[in-house]
């Protein structure tokens, strides 16, 4: 990208001065995701100056896009060739960015099948603290040159770099899809998926709740016709079955909706990744299980050591999504070897500690 | 050509002072057996698959358990030697030779499969599985692995995860990395870690993007879990000639273009073809200037679908021949072509450099043209094979290492290779990795800030540099002499100085 494009130059000024002052900055694009993670702290650095697709060849499957632009634009500029964000990437209100998409590294519910941000991003420009424009991956698919610095970005919550710029793999939108519904208990509808899942099926997206799965199927025609015979249930009609996707990757749907009473009284929403066949979760409260049971959404006021236990328990991790006290952490701890080398690495990327300090674990 | 650059110069008294230390003290946590100094027993680790580059270990350790791996990394630690962490050693960029003044830690013995999931399509194996081995397992139960490195019936696991390994089928199913749960294993200090987790995710930063790729410098990798995914029920292959090779380049990114992914997408130019038939006899078309190899794999109906579109906009883009493989038999003949391509460039040269680089696939026929070119330059012969559905090429530089200055020249051939990539808008590296083969060519791919950022990552794993010290990131000095030696390409003062 252009190192002297003023937006960017300014971003490098307010770094240089950041980094002389040691004051913290608190990166932003669209702010749609400020309640995810450990609260903000520090003043807002605004990147929507860097904005606008810089490149899109949908021959070459790849999308380079500056940090921030709208994440609907993307996803419209691809949908008019066809293509489209395999991840599902969640919109949790209007404006987000995909500097923030990457970010936040958060994927909706074809990951399971079709992988995650990490997986898609191919590239990356960002600026460290020192304010020094770097470029890690690039446009192709297969590279190996130097360490994947462009995935670790994704998902590092903005505490490594500020993301300038980013290459994407797209993929072509499925040429059918089609949503299956079922009548089953928790236990029958996750033995049935993990049975299918070792079945080549043109699985895309799973999500149960309340005694109701919903399977997506994506892919060629005839195979997902196919698939649809062999499987059964009943069908969703497109246009209904859209829209669930939809409300589920942006969190409209009721199970998501914690009104300020709730709030108040103290229920949280959590994040469970945990083994796919992992065996059922025990918590007080409600859930939702997506990406073949390897996400399990609860809705509960179990304190956050009774959630991370029972994720712990199964081999797996729990992350608060929302709720009013954080004070026991929104993310869970990792080992003491693992948080040696995350002190190393904020060190090597951001050693005056200005970019996003706290947000991910307290101590970076 | 000798071996890996030191970091810093060691003071030891002598080589064989030392060697004798660290003999001694690694038979104290080592059966003797497992501990090969005496030059006779080292030498078949004095290279990895890129043989041109040689150097003698100091030591070679070939620990049995978890235990002794970790007592080895904490000894060497302490006693501040190199550990170049080896698997098969079929590496193609000189990832696993030697230092000098380092211990070849062998993971050869870690060649169990521990557990193979069929209700989550997982496979826990130690590192030191052969990547093929790992698919066999798991055929009875309809799954696979799907990352297929050519030399996959000999590679290893943990190498493909050191390497961020690829194959033929990785335009659909994605590379190494994105195959691969968890990895556990010890740092450089011998102690225990695990990155990834058998979960989608893991808390934290996403580390395991980072160890993925590596090259064996941020951590020894002993266990990997990966994914397995199931068979698909039909395989058809489309194989098609092309009489140019700009239409052969164009049909490539035609078939993308029209939304299909293939399973495989490969392509040949003539010399290529004339030497793999000669050698393994795959009824290719001989008269071709290139042919592709595309493949659809899934259910019957989608494989029926799919080859119809295939098939329709490769005749659009103008092949001159097309034939479909009618069985699993006709299928695995087209392949085995393919398959064949470096033993087979071996059958027609003395010795071959294998390139591997990345480029745009709308450049394909720009690269080709360029590399015709550089066969008259450096005066030496060039096939091609590439992984063109995902842009990815292997030129084979046959040369005879006999001829005098005929690996020099080679290797300027090679750097030219990539740099063009690099001028295109690729990479000097898809799947090899960069070893010390490609140190040059990271001075042109990354900024001194850029590698510098990469020396600072290695640090935070690893701050005495001790894992596989001097591989990927060049120093800023070795990047300055070679930004001199540029100007004077072709004409370097003193060709016969190693240059690291």
């Amino acid at each position: 990208m252009d190192q002297h494009d003023p937006a960017l130059e300014r971003l490098i000024d307010r770094i240089h001065h950041a980094r002389s002052q040691r004051a913290p900055v608190d990166i932003r694009g669209g702010g749609t995701k400020a309640f995810y993670g450990e609260p903000p702290r520090g003043e807002p650095l605004d990147t929507s100056g860097l904005a606008g697709i810089s490149s899109y060849d949908p021959s070459e499957l790849v999308v380079t896009a500056r940090a921030g632009t709208a994440l609907a634009d993307l996803e419209t500029a691809l949908e008019e060739r066809g293509q489209c964000l395999p991840f599902e990437p969640p919109r949790f209100s209007s404006g987000g960015t995909v500097g923030g998409m990457v970010a936040a590294g958060l994927s909706g519910p074809a990951r399971a099948n079709l992988g995650a941000v990490r997986d898609h991003v191919l590239g990356v420009t960002l600026l460290n603290g020192r304010g020094e424009v770097l470029t890690f991956g690039g446009q192709v698919t297969k590279n190996v040159a130097g360490y994947d610095v462009s995935r670790l970005i994704a998902g590092s919550l903005g505490i490594l770099g500020v993301i300038c710029e980013v290459s994407l793999k797209v993929l072509p939108v499925s040429p059918a899809t089609r949503t299956l519904c079922f009548d089953w208990d928790e236990d029958r509808a996750l033995e049935q998926l993990h049975t299918w899942g070792s079945q080549p099926l043109p699985l895309s997206a799973s999500a149960w709740h309340e005694g109701e799965l919903h399977v997506r199927l994506a892919g060629a025609a005839a195979a997902v016709s196919a698939a649809c015979t062999q499987l059964g249930g009943t069908e969703l009609a497109a246009e209904a079955a859209t829209s669930q996707w939809l409300s589920l990757r942006d969190h409209t749907q009721q199970f998501f909706a914690l009104g300020e009473a709730q709030l108040a009284g103290g229920e949280r929403l959590w994040r469970l990744s945990v083994p796919a066949t992992a065996a059922r979760v025990k918590l007080p409260g409600r859930q939702l299980i997506e990406w073949h049971g390897a996400q399990r959404w609860w809705r509960t006021t179990a304190a956050a050591r009774e959630v991370r236990g029972a994720a712990a328990q199964v081999g797996g991790h729990a992350t608060m999504i929302r709720g009013v006290d954080k004070s026991d952490g929104v993310f869970t701890p990792v080992s003491d070897v693992l948080m040696r080398i995350h002190r190393g690495l904020k060190q090597a990327f951001d050693p005056a500690c200005i970019f996003n300090p706290g947000r991910l674990y307290a101590e970076l | 050509m000798s071996c890996t650059p030191a970091v810093a110069a060691p003071t030891y008294p002598s080589r064989e002072k030392r060697q004798a230390d660290l003999v001694a003290a690694l038979a104290e946590i080592l059966p003797f057996g497992s501990i090969l100094f005496r030059k006779e027993d080292t030498v078949p680790y004095e290279c990895d698959g890129l043989t041109a580059y040689r150097c003698s270990p100091m030591v070679v350790v070939l620990p049995e358990t978890e235990v002794q791996v970790a007592a080895t990394l904490e000894l060497c630690h302490r006693m501040g030697a190199p550990i170049i962490a080896r698997g098969a050693g079929t590496g193609l960029s000189g990832g696993a030779l030697p230092h000098q003044w380092g211990v070849i830690l062998s993971l050869a013995k870690f060649n169990k499969i521990l557990k193979i999931d069929t209700a989550g399509c997982v496979a826990i194996v130690q590192c030191g599985v052969r990547n093929a081995a790992i698919s066999e397992a798991a055929a009875p139960y309809g799954l696979y692995y799907a990352p297929d490195p050519s030399s996959q019936i000999a590679c290893t696991i943990g190498g493909n995860v050191a390497e961020n390994a690829g194959g033929i089928h990785c335009l659909k199913y994605g590379l190494t990395l994105h195959n691969v749960l968890r990895v556990r294993g010890f740092m450089v200090d011998g102690e225990p870690v695990e990155f990834g987790s058998q979960a989608l995710d893991a808390a934290g930063l996403d580390l395991i993007s980072v160890i993925v790729g590596s090259e064996g410098m941020l951590a020894v990798i002993s266990e990997v879990t990966v994914k397995l995914i199931p068979k698909p029920r039909l395989a058809r292959c489309i194989m098609a000639s092309f009489g140019d090779i700009e239409s052969a380049g164009a049909a490539v990114a035609s078939v993308i273009a029209r939304g299909i992914i293939p399973a495989g997408l490969e392509l040949m130019d003539r010399a290529m073809t004339a030497a793999v038939d000669a050698f393994v006899h795959a009824d290719y078309d001989l008269d071709a200037a290139a042919i592709l190899l595309c493949e659809s794999d899934g259910t019957p109906e989608e494989v029926a679908e799919e080859i119809a579109r295939m098939e329709a906009v490769l005749s659009e883009a103008g092949a001159s021949r097309i034939e479909v493989s009618r069985d699993e038999a006709q299928r695995l003949k087209f392949w085995s072509g393919r398959k064949n391509a470096f033993p087979a460039s071996g059958g027609i040269s003395p010795d071959y450099m294998c390139m591997d680089s990345t480029i745009p696939r709308k450049r394909l026929a720009q690269m080709l043209r360029a590399i015709e070119q550089m066969q008259g330059k450096y005066g030496l012969r060039c096939v091609n094979v590439f992984h063109a559905g995902d842009g990815n090429l292997h030129p084979l530089i046959l040369f005879d290492a006999q001829v005098p200055d005929e690996m020099r020249r080679c290797e300027l051939f090679g750097a030219d290779i990539l740099e063009t990539s690099v001028r295109l808008g690729g990479t000097i590296s898809g799947e090899h990795g960069v070893g010390v083969e490609k140190l040059n060519s990271m001075c042109v791919q990354f900024s001194p800030a850029e590698r510098a950022q990469f020396l600072a990552v290695k640090r935070a794993f690893d701050p005495l540099e001790l894992l596989n010290p001097g591989k990927v990131i060049p120093t800023l000095h070795r990047c300055a002499e070679y930004g001199k030696m540029h100007v004077h390409r072709g004409m370097l003062p003193f060709p016969d100085l190693p240059r690291f």
